[in-house]
């Protein structure tokens, strides 16, 4: 690991402070479990950490109010064991207690949990690895396209970049319509969670719409009765423990059998997390069958584009999709 | 995570060979430490040492670590690379927690921050600075048993034991948050701990023991 010089500030306006100062080679750390675990790879080479987690006061979580609001800071097992969370809002809830091992989640903040990093084989290659990454040094290639691409996305490709995005939370924060809280050297700005994420297009090691020295402060989550009829559903090679195959964040606001609207969320098949606003039209208006919910399914993957090894993802992203949303409208009272 | 090792592997190793136990060498590496401390004071040691010409205020290329683990105080300092982990192992030579992966994903070097279990492999130990840290050798006073180990070794809950420190330490946990309450949370729960020999079946009724004799105690 290369050295570093190490700062912590007391204030999210100090950290931004430090950060522009700093200049050139400079990165937050939060929890630590996705950039620490980079450096021992080598893949990050920050030249100046500046550790906010220990910034006081930017870790509440308030559940009181007209929206949910989770402070940068919040630990993720601090959110998914939250009482409100829990009982109105089970695809946030599922979404964390999914993710990651508890170890992990008592560590990681979830404002650091937005910008996880890929978990792309080529990528994580190294920085010193056989295998050519656009992601990790652009214009280098892409060690994916023509090898082992079981994991890669069907969603949102380009020809640089085939890596899936790897968070559970933002998912189900898309579904959501959530708003990300920034703090930057002009001052404040709140823009949609959609906005936050790129498509890799032709230059796929910019992966967020944050500009240097930004950091987030806040998830503001907009209260809507169809939390309770939600659910976040995820598809492992394992039970446990392990990132997704493909997986569905759904909420669904019902009158009786029918579907007044449907919230789509799509994870571990795109490139960014992925609102499946097709499979959303499919349901709003109709009386809820099984055919209907695969038929939403499909209508989801409707624009996939499979690679080598990774064509069951269609198929297993459509029924993941419908199971989905059969479990969330048997939450539906 | 070489360069570490040779930073700070310096002085300690040999107390294991001098017949003191692990509680000793603790201690008189604190001392040491704290020592080289004082010494260093002087010299301004907060901000010494900018190699890589760190150019913000505050920040440092060593940093002074003031940390309690198993219940001691101890003032260190420390190259702002190093893991909890390496920092344990290497350093105070507490070596229950151990490395499996380095990357969080199997769990072996799992302790308790500040009452909560963390990869210490993947917590920086400037993390530690101002917080508790609780590992295997702290967990039961003296020689006698903490409930969780007893059950272990009542259900035969590991072949080898190179994951059982982490395992449990991650089972103590599993319990004091009430996840403990049924195999398949238990299971759940425990997921982030990896078992090669496969002794998952002895783990998880071992905690389902434990669980009961934690509460009464």
């Amino acid at each position: 690991m290369h050295a570093f010089s190490y700062a912590r500030p007391t204030s999210a306006a100090e950290a931004v402070e430090m950060f522009s100062r700093a200049g050139e080679g400079a990165r937050f750390i939060a929890g630590g479990t996705t950039l620490y675990d980079l450096m021992k790879l080598d893949i990050e080479q920050p030249r100046h950490l500046i550790d906010v987690a220990a910034i006081q006061q930017l870790d509440g979580i308030d559940t009181a109010g007209d929206v949910l609001r989770f402070q940068a800071l919040a630990r993720m097992s601090a959110v998914a064991t939250d009482e409100v969370v829990l009982r109105d809002y089970p695809v946030l809830a599922e979404s964390l207690s999914k993710a990651a091992s508890q170890q992990l989640r008592n560590m990681a903040t979830i404002g650091g949990n937005l910008l996880q990093r890929t978990r792309c084989l080529y990528f994580r290659n190294g920085a010193n690895g056989f295998y050519p990454c656009n992601r990790r040094e652009p214009g280098s290639g892409c060690g994916a396209m023509g090898g082992l691409d079981r994991g890669q996305a069907v969603l949102g490709t380009s020809g640089f970049c085939t890596a899936v995005s790897p968070g559970d939370l933002p998912v189900a924060l898309v579904a959501l319509d959530a708003r990300v809280d920034v703090i930057g050297r002009t001052g404040m700005r709140t823009m949609p969670i959609e906005d936050l994420y790129r498509l890799p297009g032709a230059t796929p090691h910019l992966e967020f719409n944050l500009a240097p020295g930004e950091m987030i402060t806040a998830i503001v989550v907009p209260k809507t009765a169809a939390g309770r009829a939600s659910t976040y559903h995820k598809i492992r090679d394992r039970e446990s423990y392990a990132f997704a195959l493909a997986s569905a964040a759904v909420a669904l606001e019902m009158r009786g059998g029918r579907v007044e609207r449907a919230r789509i969320a799509l994870g571990g098949v795109a490139t960014r997390p992925w609102r499946a606003a097709a499979a959303e039209a499919e349901l709003a208006g109709k009386t809820l069958t099984p055919e209907l919910a695969l038929k939403a399914g499909r209508a989801a993957f409707a624009e996939a584009v499979p690679g080598h090894h990774n064509a069951f993802k269609i198929e297993l992203g459509a029924r993941t999709v419908a199971d989905a949303i059969t479990i969330a409208a048997s939450r539906s009272i | 995570m070489a360069d570490d090792d040779a930073i700070h592997g310096r002085g300690m190793h040999e107390d294991g060979a001098t017949g003191f136990s692990r509680r000793d060498t603790l201690k008189a590496g604190a001392a040491v430490t704290a020592a080289a401390v004082l010494a260093a004071q002087g010299s301004g040691i907060g901000v010494a040492q900018q190699a890589g010409g760190a150019a913000l205020p505050g920040a440092t290329d060593t940093l002074l670590l003031q940390t309690t683990i198993n219940g001691e105080f101890l003032t260190l300092q420390i190259d702002p690379r190093t893991s909890l982990l390496d920092l344990l192992r290497e350093r105070l030579t507490l070596t229950g927690a151990k490395k499996g992966c380095d990357h969080g994903q199997c769990g072996a070097c799992t302790v308790h921050l500040d009452g909560k279990r963390v990869a210490s492999c993947l917590t920086m130990a400037a993390k530690a600075d101002g917080r508790t840290v609780l590992t295997i050798e702290g967990l039961s006073p003296g020689d006698a048993l903490h409930p969780m180990q007893q059950a272990f070794i009542d259900h035969d809950a590991l072949q080898c034991g190179y994951c059982t420190p982490g395992q449990i330490m991650a089972a103590v946990a599993c319990v004091q948050e009430g996840n403990a309450t049924s195999k398949e949370r238990i299971r759940e729960y425990m997921s982030g701990n990896i078992c090669r020999c496969g002794a998952y079946v002895g783990i998880v009724a071992a905690i389902q023991d434990a669980a009961v004799r934690m509460e009464r105690s």
